[in-house]
């Protein structure tokens, strides 16, 4: 067993300690667990951080090029972008939330092949990393926005309809929720933005052209439309709470399907290795 | 030594014995001092408050003490013991140490995890302390039991959720808004309920508040005590762009706030969520006005609902508490059967006679040399130096046996020669310092308004 596999698997063992952890703290509400929870949830992140490094050294470049690595690098930025939200929010049900979404992105990721990508002459480029960084960090922060946008809708159903299940007591107040939403919105656009903007411009250095309307970029430019909506409805029109929380939903469903859905009904530049050796 | 219970509570007795029955927290000294001339009784303290008068005792005959304190009650209180007994429960032992643990930690209050019964116990303890009725016993049973109380408050949300209709209110509006701070309220008419709430928004952080009133001087006087601003009646609606929170109270036969006003409102204020506390019956504000997105109303009887949901999630807290209690319960128990004085002689003989053994084994084994007889010989002295250290601490420990100051000895050779298993001593010092600073606030005995 490799070094960089024997890593994955410990990641992923701490990263289920953690929502064990975070589950008997929010459902059992044994609160004073959640700092537990955070402490070996950061842990994990350490060596997940150690498991990318010795991936990048084993194969040589950007270990994004196929689906395993990409789902671990998605689940990386994801927890690396929750724990910095929960430095200020101290959010449990977020981090419950969080945590078995990133543990199942490892499973599966652990299901499929470990074995190295082919060298892909067009990878090699300083754009490449830069490039998927950035999608990947916009990726993590709308899901988190997704997340935040549930619970939302939960509260705020069980404020207005006066029925109260063990939820309400567990979910934090509408107000922070919409606050998190605005703020994983006006962190998650420009990275989302700039990915477009470098991916042109890598494009263009590889094929000499900026925009082909491949599958991938015409789903990731109407989801980048509809972020871009509810960041003026929120700035200029007053759109907050329920609305923003929606549209954060709808907009993630655009995004799960151009960063998965895509790859996996159609073939093109940015599909994963994995699923061409699929069909 | 044994630790008992004698009282009665809420559960057990009406009101009109209740009241008979209990002792003034001025005169505490007398009833005190009666019970430890009580010949079964070693120590004491008496917990009396409008739901529960019970009095807990450490006796070697647990049996007469508890014929002795019931006596005791009906004689001090002047009630037939007939009338006064079947309203009675009394526990020993075990199931006393369960019943204090219970009653500290409220779960055995009338409405569960009410926080003023741990203060009236402290008092309770500060007088049996001030008048010197407690010994080792009973001083480490009532601080056990605080730091339990304090374990299930903070290891359990059995206090968490409100359970009147103003904190609930209050709840709510966090739950919206997340801070109250910089928040602004609005009182409409002034009900006396929608002046409680307003106080509990203003001590929660809310900090502007507008008064109206159909009659100005009214709203003038009710906006002074809350240094807030009155607001003329014919056009209160024209300031509610700057409220977060209402709450409505008038006598007005009709809705005060229409659908259409606040649809305009919402719209002025960008969506920015608003609270309504409807408490007025006929009702105030126009229940569609619920419908409307970000404005959330809530009237006398969903506020009664969001109660029934929050007693609910206490219970739940409460078998959380119980399962931490009767844990502790096992551990106090144990610590107070070392205090046996047989067992106590026992373990310090064999500590010594194992420190024998083992010094007399390593020295001999230096020694090979030495015969049988000399060996003999050593064994002999060695002995006899240990029987003869420990004659006397047995002795005394043999002849105190019918006396408080027994308990102190045995505890102390316990210590001292680390024969006790681990005690419930940790916390003694904080819950002191607390009693201090909390007690004599917290648990005035106060009776409910006739």
């Amino acid at each position: 067993m490799s070094v960089n596999i024997m890593l994955y698997k410990i990641t992923l063992v701490v990263y289920i300690a953690a929502t064990i952890l975070f589950l008997i703290d929010v459902l059992l509400r044994r609160t004073s667990l959640g700092n537990y929870a955070r402490g070996t949830l950061l842990i994990g992140l350490l060596v997940h951080t150690a498991t990318l490094a010795t991936r990048y050294a084993e194969v040589g470049q950007t270990p994004v090029a196929n689906l395993h690595e990409a789902l671990s690098f998605f689940a990386w930025m994801l927890i690396g972008s929750y724990l910095l939200i929960d430095l200020r929010y101290r959010l449990d049900s977020l981090g419950v939330m969080v945590c078995p979404l990133a543990v199942i992105m490892l499973l599966a990721g652990g299901v499929i092949f470990y074995e190295v990508p082919h060298q892909n002459p067009m990878l090699d480029s300083w754009w490449f990393p830069v490039h998927v960084t950035l999608a990947f960090a916009g990726y993590a922060v709308f899901t988190l926005a997704f997340l935040v946008g549930i619970m939302y809708l939960l509260q705020e159903r069980m404020l207005k309809t006066k029925s109260f299940s063990g939820l309400y007591y567990r979910l934090p107040s509408l107000d922070i929720l919409d606050i998190i939403n605005y703020r994983c919105l006006s962190f998650g656009f420009p990275l989302m933005t700039m990915a477009i903007i470098t991916g042109a411009v890598w494009a263009n250095q590889a094929w000499g052209g900026y925009w082909r309307w491949d599958p991938k970029e015409t789903s990731a430019l109407v989801t980048w439309f509809l972020y871009a909506a509810l960041l003026h409805g929120r700035l200029n029109v007053g759109w907050r709470g329920r609305r923003a929380a929606i549209v954060a939903i709808i907009g993630f469903i655009f995004l799960i399907f151009s960063l998965f859905g895509v790859n996996l009904m159609l073939s093109d530049e940015h599909s994963f290795d994995a699923f061409k050796s699929l069909r | 030594m044994n630790i008992l219970v004698v009282g009665l509570s809420h559960k057990t007795a009406p009101v009109h014995i209740r009241e008979r029955v209990a002792f003034a927290p001025t005169a505490m000294q007398e009833p005190l001092h009666q019970l430890l001339t009580l010949p079964s009784i070693a120590e004491t303290v008496v917990v009396s408050t409008c739901n529960r008068v019970e009095i807990y005792a450490t006796s070697r005959d647990t049996e007469s003490a508890v014929a002795q304190i019931r006596r005791f009650l009906a004689e001090f209180h002047n009630i037939e013991p007939d009338e006064l007994n079947p309203h009675l429960y009394d526990y020993t032992g075990g199931e006393a140490i369960h019943h204090l643990f219970r009653v500290a930690s409220s779960l055995d209050s009338m409405i569960v995890g009410e926080p003023q019964i741990l203060g009236q116990i402290k008092t309770a303890y500060g007088y049996a302390t001030e008048f010197k009725t407690v010994g080792l016993i009973l001083n480490r049973f009532l601080h056990k039991a605080f730091s339990v109380a304090k374990r299930v408050r903070t290891e359990t949300e059995i206090a968490s959720n409100a359970v009147s209709v103003s904190f609930a209110a209050v709840e709510l509006a966090r739950k919206i808004f997340g801070q109250l701070e910089n928040k602004t309220v609005m009182l409409i008419g002034a009900g006396e309920m929608c002046e409680l709430a307003a106080r509990h928004f203003v001590n929660n952080g809310v900090t502007n508040v507008l008064v109206t009133n159909r009659t100005f001087a009214r709203a003038e006087k009710l906006a002074l005590e809350f240094s807030g601003r009155p607001v003329l009646f014919e056009n209160f609606a024209d300031h509610l762009d700057q409220v977060d929170i209402v709450l409505a109270s008038t006598g007005a036969p009709d809705f005060v706030l229409e659908h259409a006003t606040l649809e305009a409102v919402i719209k002025k204020r960008r969506n920015r969520p608003m609270f309504l506390i409807d408490i007025a019956v006929p009702r105030d504000i126009d229940p569609r006005i619920n419908d409307i997105d970000n404005i959330y109303l809530y009237d006398v009887d969903d506020l009664q609902e969001v109660i029934q949901a929050n007693m609910k999630e206490r219970q739940k807290e409460a078998k959380k508490a119980e399962i931490l209690v009767l844990a502790e319960v096992d551990q106090f128990h144990q610590w107070l059967g070392t205090l046996d004085v047989v067992p106590t002689i026992v373990a310090l003989r064999s500590k010594f006679e194992q420190i024998r053994k083992d010094e007399v084994a390593k020295t001999l084994s230096r020694f090979e040399a030495l015969g049988t007889k000399e060996r003999k010989a050593i064994e002999a002295m060695t002995s006899a130096i240990i029987n003869k250290a420990l004659h006397h601490p047995v002795t005394v420990l043999k002849q105190c046996s019918d006396d408080t100051s027994c308990d102190v000895y045995v505890d102390a050779v316990r210590t001292l020669f680390d024969l006790a298993p681990p005690e419930p001593v940790a916390d003694q010092k904080a819950s002191l310092e607390e009693f201090n600073d909390q007690a004599i606030k917290e648990s005035q005995v106060q009776w409910p308004k006739k």
